[in-house]
């Protein structure tokens, strides 16, 4: 919190008061607070996965054994597939072309005497790779379909596995892979960035547009005190929001949640400071509600979104783009949240990231008493 | 210690720039306490960055502002102790009662808890507000916020009080009791700062500053500046013939500076040793030209006309509607908003060639019975014919016929001149050669030849203004509407602005007109009052004053005469 030399308590209390009260008759920045992580949480928690579930196959059987027999049931009571068994290549390939099934499993003539025989894996896979992730997710799916397969075959008839060496993977943190459980804390994350700087960002430039700026300007007032009028209403606020958000996600969404309370609390406030502080800026530069509302969403919402690791990996980004990401203040609440989630209270990566978000919190703080000056020019 | 009569606001040499205008260009002012000062000038002259820098909002590009002693940049906390400032756009919060915005106010400038009960007993009583303490400000007329935003600057009593254009959009009634608050202030030794466009309360200031181009052109008593055209004020009255054909050729002759439409007579205001005109140079043998005192409005023009060009009238094309002799005719007009009456059988009928004014405070049904006629607004009783159809029944055709200007222009500010002529005429249908000739004749008209390529935004108010007339005739219309066209506009430009409606009136266009501003209803041949949604007056203004003539009161103004009117209203049927 700014402590600017002199703040004056009774005209900090009576500006915090004020925005109490505007904030209680105008809707606005409550819907802003807590319908729009709502709408987003929603949005987002369910419409957005990168888990590939009832992916739709299909099986093209050119010599029914029960071999192959076998090998289809399984592929069809795994939960990923939903799969079409067809005679010929020819009726698939078109499936594929036109979208309807995602990939081809072909089982072809000689599937049965190769097995038997010990032979070379005589499985074909066609993917349709436009949807390049979903394809490697097939693949791998498909892949351990397989295995699976050739070790309860190799069980039923007691003999020992052809494939020599197995390797056998255990899932840390998200033992499920459930995409939705770090999707949901990077999400928290983005809808804290805009909420932030939205809330701040339109009250400020509302002040302008009205003309109260102007005569409070003519006052005794002075920019910490405007400042920390602003920022108190609005920080509770947003922690109310934050507060939704989370309980959303451990409920509704079922996120697991490892980390401690306090150190959320922690995190959460800091990053929320430089968000709001950054909507401060916004409006003193713009001076208008419109302007102001688009400003706040391309500056805060498309990096906090693009450039924090949310949805696209920092590490596989440009290397010029990659040192841009560093003073994306979302890019470590999302690694906090991650954290705090699926890890718990893990101070190592805490820490710097705290760190970093002080520190540009500080600077947007900065800016904004710097650009609250008490003059019109 | 200074002296009691020492100025509070002191400038000395100040140049304000914005990118490369100089707004104040070299200005020296000094304000006494103890009385009203008045800043009056044309739109653009400087006035609201005077006002800024007295307030410490600018800083000054050269020269210095003090305020109280207190240099407004040096020492920004120190001046601003003792200065309250209430801007163009009050500075109240909307979302807060009345007295949530006084107790913010009370809070923000440190006043004592004890001392509040008394101070806001006296604020309230003070602005007649005490009955609407628990209404959100946002839900005040107009005349009740500016009375709530000088109360929030009065909590503690500043020395120094600035006030810009606290009287734009209100209407006659509240600005009459903003006025006598801010008299009573002068007796405590406050110096008051009241930035105006309306000389008639600038004439009961103890000084006035002329601006124009940012420098002072005056300062001094408005009776010093209103001698400087003694002997040069006469009327021409007694007229046979069209009062707008005397004033157009009153306007073209070298002696005379001014000639102004003042009910059925003609002021004018001449050059400097001019002798005054004989009748038969003015076109009317019957008339007398008689001298009159003059007013500060009168010295005002004349102190700043001559730098400005005169403008001749419009010719247009006007298309002559089939029968009807009366251009519009309403026959009880209603129109409900839920149970809400918001113009109730109201009826007048408006001959054609007229100019009409329509009057009333805010909320009296003016812009209701106004947007009904243009065809905007569908009526929920009644009959409304313009130019000959019945807007019932066939409205389309009749908005074909009429032109609309609307108070905020609706110009596109990034296009320039020609290219909202072309916008405007490609709407109304014309084609590209009619186009061109209507743009040519319009634009000749109207004196707008030399703006046409440059940008709306880059317009100074008075050319806006004209190109929206253009606009909005461009198709020839039988009738033209004006909606508050010069709300807020100083004499010159409104001058200036009602030549070219007088042309058009002679041209035979029939013109509806709305306005606040009652100098202004006497450019009009007859009125319409209307108050609580009825027309409680109608007829010409000369007629509404004499109506209103008393013992106390021998010569009203259109002013007075309204203020009347409505107070009687109001005590035979209480709302």
């Amino acid at each position: 919190m700014t402590r600017s030399a002199g703040l004056d308590p009774r005209r900090t209390a009576a500006l915090v008061r004020k925005e109490a009260l505007q904030v209680m008759r105008d809707p606005s920045s409550l819907a802003i607070a807590f319908v729009l992580p709502l709408v987003l949480l929603f949005l987002f928690g369910y419409g957005v996965s990168l888990d590939a579930d009832d992916v739709r196959l299909a099986v093209v059987v050119e010599n029914p054994t029960p071999d192959t027999a076998g090998f289809t049931a399984t592929l069809a009571n795994s939960p990923y597939f939903q799969v079409t068994e067809l005679r010929s290549r020819q009726e698939a390939v078109p499936l594929l072309d036109r979208g309807a099934v995602r990939g081809i499993v072909v089982l072809g003539q000689r599937f049965s005497a190769d097995y038997r025989a010990g032979a070379e894996a005589p499985v074909q896979v066609i993917l349709d790779g436009a949807d390049a992730n979903t394809a490697r997710l097939v693949q791998g799916y498909v892949q351990g379909v397989w295995s699976t397969w050739l070790t309860q075959e190799a069980l039923r008839q007691g003999r020992s596995l052809a494939v020599p060496v197995v390797a056998e993977g255990h899932v840390r943190y998200n033992p499920q892979l459930r995409s939705r459980n770090f999707l949901i804390p990077g999400l928290i994350a983005i809808i804290m960035a805009l909420i932030g700087t939205l809330l701040t960002a339109l009250v400020v430039a509302r002040e302008w547009e009205r003309g109260t700026m102007e005569s409070l300007m003519a006052t005794r007032v002075g920019v910490g005190e405007i400042l920390v009028g602003k920022l108190l209403p609005y920080f509770v606020l947003g922690m109310g929001g934050m507060a939704l958000s989370v309980g959303l996600a451990v409920t509704l969404f079922q996120v697991p949640f490892r980390g401690s309370v306090a150190a959320l609390v922690l995190v959460s406030a800091v990053f929320l400071l430089g968000a709001l502080a950054m909507g401060l800026v916004i409006s003193a530069l713009t001076r208008n509600q419109f302007a102001a509302g688009q400003v706040a969403i391309v500056a805060a919402f498309l990096p906090a979104f693009m450039l924090s690791g949310f949805v696209f990996e920092i590490s596989a980004m440009p290397l010029p783009i990659q040192a841009l990401t560093t003073v994306v203040s979302a890019r470590y609440f999302v690694s906090s949240l991650q954290t705090l989630f699926l890890a718990g209270t893990v101070w190592r990566v805490l820490l710097p990231d705290l760190l970093a978000m002080t520190a540009i919190a500080a600077v947007f703080l900065a800016i904004a008493v710097r650009s609250t000056r008490k003059r019109l020019d | 210690m200074a002296a009691a009569s020492d100025p509070l606001v002191v400038l000395r040499g100040v140049v304000k720039r914005f990118g490369r205008t100089a707004v104040v260009d070299g200005l020296d002012l000094a304000v006494a306490p103890g009385g009203v000062t008045a800043v009056v000038g044309p739109d653009g002259a400087g006035k609201t960055t005077l006002l800024r820098l007295m307030a410490g909002l600018l800083a000054p590009d050269a020269g210095t502002v003090t305020v109280c002693g207190h240099d407004t940049i040096a020492e920004p906390e120190a001046a601003r102790a003792d200065l309250g400032y209430m801007p163009q756009r009050f500075g109240l919060y909307q979302d807060l009662s009345v007295a949530e915005n006084l107790a913010l106010h009370a809070d923000l400038q440190g006043l004592p808890p004890a001392d509040r009960p008394v101070v806001f007993e006296r604020l309230l009583a003070f602005t007649g507000l005490a009955p609407f303490t628990g209404r959100l400000a946002g839900k005040l007329s107009g005349g009740m916020k500016q009375k709530l935003g000088l109360a929030c600057v009065l909590i503690r009593k500043p020395r120094v009080l600035l006030l810009d254009e606290p009287t734009v959009g209100v209407d006659p009634v509240s600005r009459r009791d903003l006025w006598a608050m801010v008299q009573a202030l002068r007796d405590d030794g406050t110096a008051v700062v009241w930035s105006t466009s309306y000389l008639d309360e600038a004439e009961r200031c103890e000084t006035v500053v002329v601006l124009d181009g940012g420098r002072v052109r005056f300062a001094g008593p408005p009776a010093d500046l209103t001698a400087q055209v003694a002997g040069r004020t006469h009327v021409v009255e007694g007229l046979s013939g069209d009062r707008r054909r005397i004033q157009r050729r009153a306007n073209a002759l070298p002696a005379v500076v001014d000639a102004l439409i003042q009910g059925p007579a003609v002021r004018l205001v001449l050059a400097e040793g001019a002798a005054p005109p004989a009748a038969e140079a003015l076109g009317d043998s019957a008339a007398q030209v008689v001298p009159v005192p003059p007013r500060l409005e009168d010295a005002f023009v004349a102190l700043l006309a001559p730098a400005r060009p005169a403008v001749p009238g419009v010719r247009l094309d006007v298309r002559v509607g089939k029968g009807a002799a009366d251009a519009i005719a309403v026959h009880d007009l209603t129109r409900r908003f839920g149970d809400f009456v918001a113009a109730d059988r109201v009826t007048f009928s408006v001959p054609r060639g007229e100019v009409f004014g329509l009057l009333g405070p805010n909320g009296a049904g003016k812009s209701t019975t106004f947007r009904m006629l243009c065809g905007l607004l569908p009526a929920s009783g009644g009959t409304a014919r313009v130019a000959g159809f019945d807007l019932g029944r066939a409205a389309p055709a009749a908005r074909a016929r009429i032109g609309y200007v609307a108070q905020k222009f609706s110009l596109y500010e990034a296009l320039t001149g020609r290219q909202n002529l072309a916008f405007f005429g490609g709407v109304y249908g014309l084609g590209r050669r009619a186009l061109a000739e209507a743009v040519a004749r319009v634009a000749g008209g109207l004196h707008l030849d030399a703006a046409l390529d440059a940008t709306v935004a880059d317009m100074p108010l008075g050319i806006k203004q004209r190109l929206a007339v253009a606009c909005a005739v461009l198709h020839g219309p039988e009738i033209l509407f004006l909606d508050e066209p010069t709300s807020g506009v100083d004499p010159l430009t409104r001058r200036e602005f009602w030549r070219h409606i007088n042309g058009l009136a002679e041209d035979g266009v029939t013109v509806m007109v709305t306005t606040h501003f009652l100098d202004e209803a006497e450019y009009c041949d007859r009125v319409a009052l209307m108050d609580a949604g009825r027309v409680i007056a109608l007829g010409p203004p000369e007629d509404l004053k004499a109506a209103h003539r008393t013992a106390e009161v021998p010569e009203p103004t259109l002013e007075d005469a309204f203020i009347a009117a409505i107070a009687a209203e109001r005590r035979e049927t209480p709302p």
